[in-house]
């Protein structure tokens, strides 16, 4: 996400509108936030409603136990199709700025 | 005799240093965050310290305390690098498969969630919202495990 934010005037000029999901309540979010300096869009997502239809869950790995979304990526046009995506299968290893911005090429 | 095993302290701190810096540090840069060749560099000196301590330790004129000390934190450095590739390279990939995640060329399931500041926003919303005055050719998901 700090690369998001760094790349974020390119974001903007490809016309790709970054949205970070996690079940962090708004306000845990909001500190996260300020304290990290991201200024992009960040959704809230506790009941796991939107985490859960994308087949993300992965159950007992919050701190109390509690389930949380694993890491992924999905890059959609404007009418909302899946054009890009990456599914991690090391929570260490994620999506680069530039393989996104490549991807983004292919939007209109 | 009191002189200090310099290098097995120093290789043990290094092992404990090289660990710690890829949550605190490297994980900021995709280049060292990927593949953790930085963490590695830090552990093959900690460890050649380690050696070269262990070696110190075991020289005749050393006491037996010195022998003892110098194998435990030895061991214990070699712990730290494993518990390291543990975690990085096996801990890491226990995720679900994800096998019903949208696919390329699929529709991305709407939903409605609050951002922020608890206002409810909609996919469809975020499709059809500007940037710069210019109307968004897409949008990049981002999920993440969060900070719970």
């Amino acid at each position: 996400m700090r690369s998001i934010q760094k790349n974020l005037n390119q974001f903007n000029e490809a016309g790709i509108r970054p949205v970070a999901i996690s079940v962090d309540s708004p306000e845990e979010s909001r500190d996260f936030c300020q304290k990290a300096g991201y200024t992009f869009t960040f959704l809230s997502d506790p009941k796991l409603d939107a985490i859960r239809r994308y087949d993300l869950v992965h159950a007992g790995q919050g701190i109390n136990g509690h389930d949380i979304s694993r890491p992924a990526e999905f890059l959609l046009d404007s009418s909302g199709t899946v054009r890009w995506r990456m599914l991690t299968e090391n929570y260490w290893v994620r999506a680069r700025p530039e393989q996104i911005l490549e991807a983004a090429k292919a939007l209109r | 005799m009191k002189r200090l095993n310099w290098p097995i302290w120093l290789g043990f701190l290094l092992s404990i240093v090289a660990l710690l810096s890829y949550p605190f540090v490297f994980v900021n840069w995709p280049i060292t965050r990927d593949f953790p060749w930085a963490n590695f560099v830090l552990f093959a000196v900690a460890l050649a310290l380690l050696f070269v301590g262990v070696r110190r330790a075991f020289t005749p004129e050393r006491r037996r305390l010195s022998k003892v000390v110098g194998s435990l934190l030895a061991t214990l450095g070699v712990i730290v690098l494993g518990f390291f590739i543990f975690t990085f390279f096996i801990a890491s990939r226990w995720m679900p498969a994800a096998k019903g995640a949208p696919q390329v060329g699929q529709q991305a399931p709407d939903f409605t969630l609050n951002d922020t500041n608890s206002n409810p926003v909609s996919l469809s919303e975020l499709r059809s919202s500007t940037t710069n005055g210019n109307a968004a050719r897409g949008v990049l998901l981002i999920f993440y495990r969060g900070y719970w």
